[in-house]
């Protein structure tokens, strides 16, 4: 057991340990020197992060930029959020989740990228319209749209064979052939689940489950929308009710598992972005398909985004430099490398006619850079996380555990977000 | 007796760690907890007003923490109680010449120095729909499951920490033990007590003060139970049954940006575990 009460409490003492951070500070937004960042610690992101700081650096002798990995904590954002407290952030995090961004910003840790001349421009030329979902209330950007992870639906070509299913066109497209196609692999021993996305009643979960079908049924609308939730709805319930069959029928697995359930033959079915690619190779036979919809999968249906950002956070003395870096780091060049070498779609328009002789050499990817075009972020709402973990108590307890009726347990949900959002 | 400055010194290293690791924090969120506060960058200046009782309202009124208080206490009565017997019975038979004895206390402490996220694996092996232990139990198998069943979820959390835990306590009772006097145990033995009587009124007498030691550890950390249902029961599921107040303190503080609240629910658990800890002191009073 850890004990956390010690740890919120030895947070709270550190709050007033910090240096001075000012998210107003003209001088600072000119200022150039040395600057540090953060990244992801998965190995291909690392790869990349080390050559674009390399690659600065050798350009910049001036203006040396040190990097590491995100310090280990219960969840990235914990440690973002602990750090803009004790005010040792970096300049920049090169994994900031869109959905941590409103509690960042109210605790003054986000510096707007408007406040740079070219900030603004900078980032809606790069995105084009999809840039639109990351402007926070005050109409500002507190974060540049980095790179999105398309979720789709990931399948198992063995399992499906073994059940006598198409493993070219699998009838996956509507909620009825996704649920006979489900019943086939369980009852026929292909695996023991369907599909298994983590049960957990951790807030984003339901980024995996819920929120891509939910995505791609509404035609593409967000959790919420002008302060109101939107999934007390026909998309909403529709969604709902077929996640409630596949846990009724025990065709999607309740209980928590500690590897990975599609990887290991477990379950036939994952939903998953580009990332899975490399991380099912040589492991599973795949393919990959758009999330179903009741009335059949479509070429430019939405789905969830699974993005990860780039911020700037008040800590940074010299952010002359960091967003100097920040710009070179997101270059067509460097976007460039960041497919090559993780395989995460950047969240530039026209990706697929940006970087044509990659994809060309790489088809799979090419399926996910289509669906990049049409992702859905999550809202960039007051209270965001609470927003999640709101929802997610009522999926768990109605959808996946059976104790309430999903449609009543939707309606309370959103009441109870509309008020929290209002 | 003569006050000794030096021993002052000696001792102020740690008087200062105390007051700074544990009573200031402390202080702090006890007055947090009567304010409306966020986190907030150094140098960023928010209104933090006083708000009364506002966040033991908004605590006291909401289901989920409820809810998490019943679930520590159903813990506390499953685990305590269990963790004292278990570990004062298997100390004792321990500290008798039994063969294999090293092994068998390394076995007994093994558990406690592993990550729970490594045992939780082996747990979740066993408890699990298909585990081991449904195998066993064949139609005698809760549906659901242990760890997603809603009456059960809590007691496999209780039970597993227990488990997990006995090594150290055991420890402790074994340490207790070599104090118990060799002459109490043959003089019983004169008296013509057999090993059950002896145990009775030699042995549990005996090392009371650890007892009283094991019971108020066992309350503390278990009152801080949070890795367990985080991990074993999907974040405190099913349905909330298996939430911690630590657990919430960690989603509301840490998670959803209202240290407020938290340190509410965290001032609540403090006072909650300092009660029944001062029952646990006077009912044992009375009992010498």
């Amino acid at each position: 057991m850890k004990p956390l009460p010690i740890a919120l409490v030895l947070l709270l003492a550190v709050a007033g340990c910090g240096g001075g951070n000012d998210a107003s500070n003209p001088e600072a937004a000119t200022a150039r020197g040395p600057i540090s960042l953060w990244y992801s610690n998965n190995a291909q992101e690392v790869a990349w992060g080390k050559q674009v700081v390399q690659a600065w650096n050798a350009a910049h002798p001036d203006e040396v930029v040190t990097a590491q990995e995100i310090p280990a904590g219960q969840t990235s954002e914990a440690v973002i959020s602990a750090s803009i407290t004790a005010g040792n952030a970096p300049c920049l995090i090169y994994n900031t989740s869109p959905a941590a961004v409103p509690n960042f910003q109210a605790q003054g840790g986000l510096v707007p990228l408007d406040d740079f001349a070219d900030g603004a421009s900078y980032v809606a030329a790069r995105s084009g319209a999809a840039a639109a979902q990351y402007t926070s209330p005050d109409g500002k950007f507190y974060q540049l749209p980095w790179k999105s992870n398309p979720v789709m639906l990931f399948y198992n070509k063995k399992a499906f064979a073994k059940a006598g299913i198409s493993t070219t066109a699998p009838p996956l497209g509507t909620y009825t052939e996704f649920l006979a196609t489900a019943e086939k692999l369980v009852s026929g021993g292909a695996a023991k689940y369907a599909i298994f996305p983590s049960p957990s009643s951790q807030f984003f979960q339901s980024w995996f489950d819920f929120y891509p079908m939910y995505a791609a049924q509404s035609g593409g609308q967000q959790l919420v929308v002008d302060g109101k939730a939107t999934f007390d709805s026909d998309p909403g319930r529709a969604v709902a009710g077929l996640w409630q069959q596949l846990y009724a029928k025990n065709l999607a697995g309740k209980e928590a598992y500690t590897g990975d359930a599609f990887a290991d033959g477990t379950a036939a079915m994952a939903s998953a972005g580009p990332w899975a690619i490399a991380a099912y190779q040589d492991k599973v036979d795949w393919g990959v398909t758009s999330v179903p919809t009741q009335s059949g999968s479509a070429e430019d249906q939405a789905t969830f985004s699974d993005a990860k950002n780039v911020a700037l956070y008040t800590a940074c003395a010299n952010r002359g430099t960091a967003w100097d870096f920040l710009k070179f780091s997101t270059s067509a060049e460097q976007d460039g490398k960041l497919l090559e070498m993780t395989g995460q779609m950047p969240l530039r328009q026209d990706l697929a006619g940006a970087y044509p002789a990659y994809f060309a050499k790489n088809p799979r990817y090419a399926v996910f850079a289509a669906k990049a075009a049409h992702v859905v972020e999550v809202p960039n709402v007051k209270g965001s996380v609470e927003v999640w973990q709101t929802f997610r108590d009522a999926w768990s307890t109605s959808v996946i555990f059976g104790k309430q009726d999903p449609a009543t347990a939707l309606t309370d949900a959103a009441n109870k977000i509309n008020d929290l959002v209002e | 007796m003569r006050r000794q400055p030096i021993g002052m010194l000696f001792s102020a290293p740690y008087a200062v760690f105390v007051a700074a690791v544990f009573a200031y924090p402390l202080g702090l969120a006890v007055w947090i907890s009567f304010h409306e506060y966020i986190f907030t960058a150094p140098g960023v200046s928010v209104p933090r007003p006083f708000v009364g009782l506002d966040n033991y309202s908004a605590v006291l009124t909401d289901p989920a923490v409820r809810r998490s208080f019943v679930n520590i206490g159903i813990f506390l009565i499953i685990n305590v109680p269990l963790t004292v017997a278990l570990s004062l019975l298997l100390a004792t038979a321990l500290n008798s010449a039994v063969r294999g004895r090293t092994f068998f206390r390394t076995s007994f402490y093994l558990p406690y120095v592993a990550a729970s996220v490594a045992v939780v694996g082996v747990w979740l092996f066993l408890f699990g729909s298909g585990g081991l232990v449904n195998q066993v139990l064949g139609s005698a198998a809760p549906d659901p499951s242990w760890l997603i069943n809603e009456n059960w979820a809590m007691p496999s959390i209780a039970l597993f920490v227990t488990w997990k835990q006995l090594g150290f306590f055991i420890l402790l009772y074994l340490a207790a033990l070599q104090n118990v006097p060799k002459e109490l145990y043959e003089s019983a033995a004169v008296d013509g007590a057999n090993r059950w009587r002896s145990f009775r009124a030699v042995t549990v007498p005996g090392v009371r003060p650890a007892t009283t030691l094991v019971t108020l550890l066992a309350i503390i950390t278990g009152a801080n139970l949070f890795t367990e249902p985080y991990l074993l029961t999907n974040g405190g599921g099913p349905s909330g049954r298996s939430a911690s107040p630590v657990l919430l303190m960690y989603q509301r503080g840490i998670e959803q940006g209202h240290p407020d609240v938290a340190a509410a629910i965290g001032v609540l658990l403090v006072a909650g575990v300092l009660i029944v800890a001062g029952a646990q002191q006077l009912l044992e009073r009375r009992q010498r």
